[in-house]
């Protein structure tokens, strides 16, 4: 995969999204014979650093290069600045005002009588939470969620992909449209179409897996979980699925046929040379999904309205935080429970850009090391 | 396609066909497990409660899609298509803005070089990986603050901001826009933002529409934002009246038949988006997946 790895240009930081893997930066198959797929990504620009410096740039060499550099760089930010605008409002602000607000609790003044009082507590809010069975007991819930769904959606995803990407696969088309489409699904309406389906009275599913002699209740204690990932996986497995074939129909194919034509069967095609190749994929999906998990609340919040469901109102730490800010009124302790969440999101996509990282390391470590011995 | 040909020594002898059966078959059972529920949803729509609630779900047994669709346009003075209007402006227009804000800042990253760009470009991809549920409370505490909680401005604002669209749009930039197609028009004396306007924009165009069509799908599927925003509702989205009429079925089984039709109805637009803009949401989970 060595040569795939070059430097389109400065990858910020990590194997988040930004990795590039190689120098196609079009948008796959589309993009094939479009003018701007072969441009090196670096060779028309001015050098980078101080714009203004008469260095042997394009600039320099038309007249005016000094203020048509001043008049890039104006440009530039007048572009950017939209977006950074609401990005500072939208995000930055909010995530401000919540560490702000999880500082403070509201208190009963004198007797009671006197309304509230907001005063300063501290991390008070935060060891509340922390202190809370049922906050602690929704992380647990989220740990099996995720220990469930995410092994199920990437071995699903990718098994589907490679099917897909097979020799053998007709009509890819259509299958990868049907797969795809509970995608259109708005989240709330999967739910909401699911949990008809798991109604013993509306369901033509619970029917028939009665009359086959399965008895099975989405609704009980032990049936939450399987309930709950089965809608997730419905609304995501086809959406990551197409991610994964996007990326196997962008390896070289002349790779493919030389492992062919060194005998390695399709088993061993898929296992040893394909997957390793859309290694960036996967955890790219892997880091999306564990951030998407950890906001779990559509679809067990329409479990939980549906009748004798054992997903309780606190089921998860953002059905948590739900409740505290707006059944309990309780903002301190809603936002700190949004930032011990945002926080939890933050140290495992770390964890999960690291842990790609050094296996990324190894292996080339591996590779080098054989290369030596060869 | 540029499938490998099946020439290659086949290590089983019935292998071909029986493999080739195989693949086909899991496909196909993956396949109807996706669109069952949506099946279901059809034929769901076109019963009433007693067909709904009794029936056979695949049967037409009391079949009535007229009159869920005229209870539905009755039901409290037909607010089911104002949610429809508020949820296409939300999401039209939204998506709108929000994907000329991500080309704009996308092509700034792609064309123009500056000191600590690629830092900058990486508190983007920061807020990727920002979980959004998460600033939605402290966001509608702010907008309480500032009065404008349970306003249209409440639930549009926070959805013209998507980091993961200034992403893609830099991708899709540094694909569709030759940095020659630049230079030339610079030489011209065309302006900066001249040439932005009027050379790199149609040039992404395509690149737009993708942005365009996942804000769209992002902000019609949104279901947390308005429900923290919003208690009026006259400005409710699709998502959120239909969640509030779902709470009144455990009581009230009447309200079954609407919740599916209204469900099916909500779902058409961007099951039509995604069947004839197929080439566009291929082209953006491709440019997200390595490039």
């Amino acid at each position: 995969m060595t040569d795939r790895v070059t430097a389109g240009r400065p990858g910020p930081g990590g194997p988040a999204p930004g990795h590039r893997e190689d120098g196609r930066p079009g948008p796959g198959g589309t993009a094939a014979g479009h003018p701007g797929t072969a441009r090196s990504t670096t060779g028309h620009r001015t050098p980078s650093g101080s714009p203004a410096a008469p260095a042997p740039s394009p600039a320099a060499v038309r007249p005016g290069g000094r203020s048509g550099a001043r008049a890039r760089a104006g440009a530039a930010a007048l572009l950017l600045a939209p977006f950074f605008v609401l990005f500072a409002v939208v995000m930055v602000l909010p995530i401000g005002y919540a560490l702000w607000l999880s500082l403070f609790t509201e208190k009963q003044s004198g007797l009671g009588f006197g309304g509230t009082e907001t005063v300063f507590s501290g991390l008070g809010n935060y060891t509340a939470a922390l202190g809370d069975a049922a906050f602690r007991e929704g992380f647990l819930v989220l740990l099996g969620y995720c220990l469930v769904y995410i092994p199920l959606l990437l071995a699903g995803g990718l098994g589907l992909a490679l099917l897909l990407d097979s020799a053998l696969a007709r009509a890819r088309r259509f299958f990868q449209l049907a797969l795809f489409l509970p995608h259109a699904v708005p989240g709330i309406i999967a739910a909401l179409i699911w949990v008809y389906l798991y109604t013993p009275q509306l369901s033509p599913v619970v029917k028939a897996m009665e009359a086959g002699g399965i008895g099975f209740d989405f609704f009980s204690p032990s049936g939450a979980l399987p309930s709950v990932v089965n809608i997730a996986l419905w609304e995501w497995l086809g959406y990551n699925m197409v991610i994964f074939y996007a990326a196997l129909q962008a390896i070289d194919r002349s790779v493919l046929e030389a492992a062919t034509v060194d005998g390695a069967g399709a088993w061993r095609t898929a296992f040893s040379i394909k997957l390793p190749l859309i290694r960036a994929s996967v955890v790219m999906v892997a880091l999306f999904t564990v951030i998407g998990s950890l906001q779990l609340f559509t679809e067990p919040l329409i479990l939980n309205k549906g009748t004798g469901s054992a997903v309780t109102s606190t089921w998860t730490p953002n059905m948590y935080a739900y409740t505290a800010a707006f059944d309990r009124n309780d903002y301190g302790l809603a936002a700190a429970a949004s930032v011990l969440l945002a926080l939890t999101a933050a140290l495992l996509s770390f964890a999960v850009t690291r842990l790609a990282g050094n296996r990324e390391k190894k292996s080339k470590e591996r590779k080098a090391r054989k290369e030596r011995t060869a | 396609m540029s499938a490998t040909t099946p020439t290659r020594p086949g290590p089983r002898r019935s292998g071909p066909w029986l493999s080739k059966a195989a693949v086909n078959g899991a496909l196909l059972l993956s396949a109807c497990y996706m669109l069952f529920p949506l099946v279901w949803l059809v034929t769901a729509a076109t019963k009433d409660a007693g067909g709904l609630l009794g029936g056979n779900a695949f049967s037409f047994e009391g079949f009535d899609l007229g009159g869920n669709l005229a209870r539905l346009a009755e039901y409290g003075d037909g607010v089911y298509f104002r949610w429809y209007l508020n949820s296409l402006l939300y999401a039209g227009g939204g998506a709108l803005v929000c994907s000329f804000v991500c080309i704009a800042a996308g092509y700034a990253f792609d064309t123009y070089d500056f000191r600590g760009k690629e830092k900058l470009f990486g508190v983007v991809l920061m807020g990727v990986l920002v979980p959004s549920t998460a600033l939605a409370l402290p966001m509608y505490l702010l907008a309480s603050k500032t009065g404008v909680v349970n306003s249209y401005w409440a639930v549009l604002v926070p959805v013209l901001v998507n980091p993961f669209g200034v992403y893609l749009s830099r991708v899709f930039c540094a694909g569709y826009i030759p940095g020659e197609a630049l230079e030339a028009a610079r030489i011209d004396g065309a302006g900066e933002l001249r040439t932005f306007w009027s050379i790199g924009l149609p040039m992404v165009m395509p690149g737009l529409v993708t942005v365009f069509l996942f804000q769209f799908t992002a902000i019609w599927n949104n279901f947390f934002l308005p429900l923290v925003m919003l208690s009026d509702q006259q400005l409710f989205p699709l998502s959120l009246g239909l969640y509030a009429w779902n709470s009144n079925a455990h009581a009230e089984p009447g309200f079954y038949p609407l919740v599916v039709t209204g469900s099916l109805l909500a779902v058409v637009p961007l099951v039509v988006a995604f069947v004839s803009l197929q080439r566009h949401w291929k082209a953006g989970l491709t440019a997200g997946s390595v490039k």
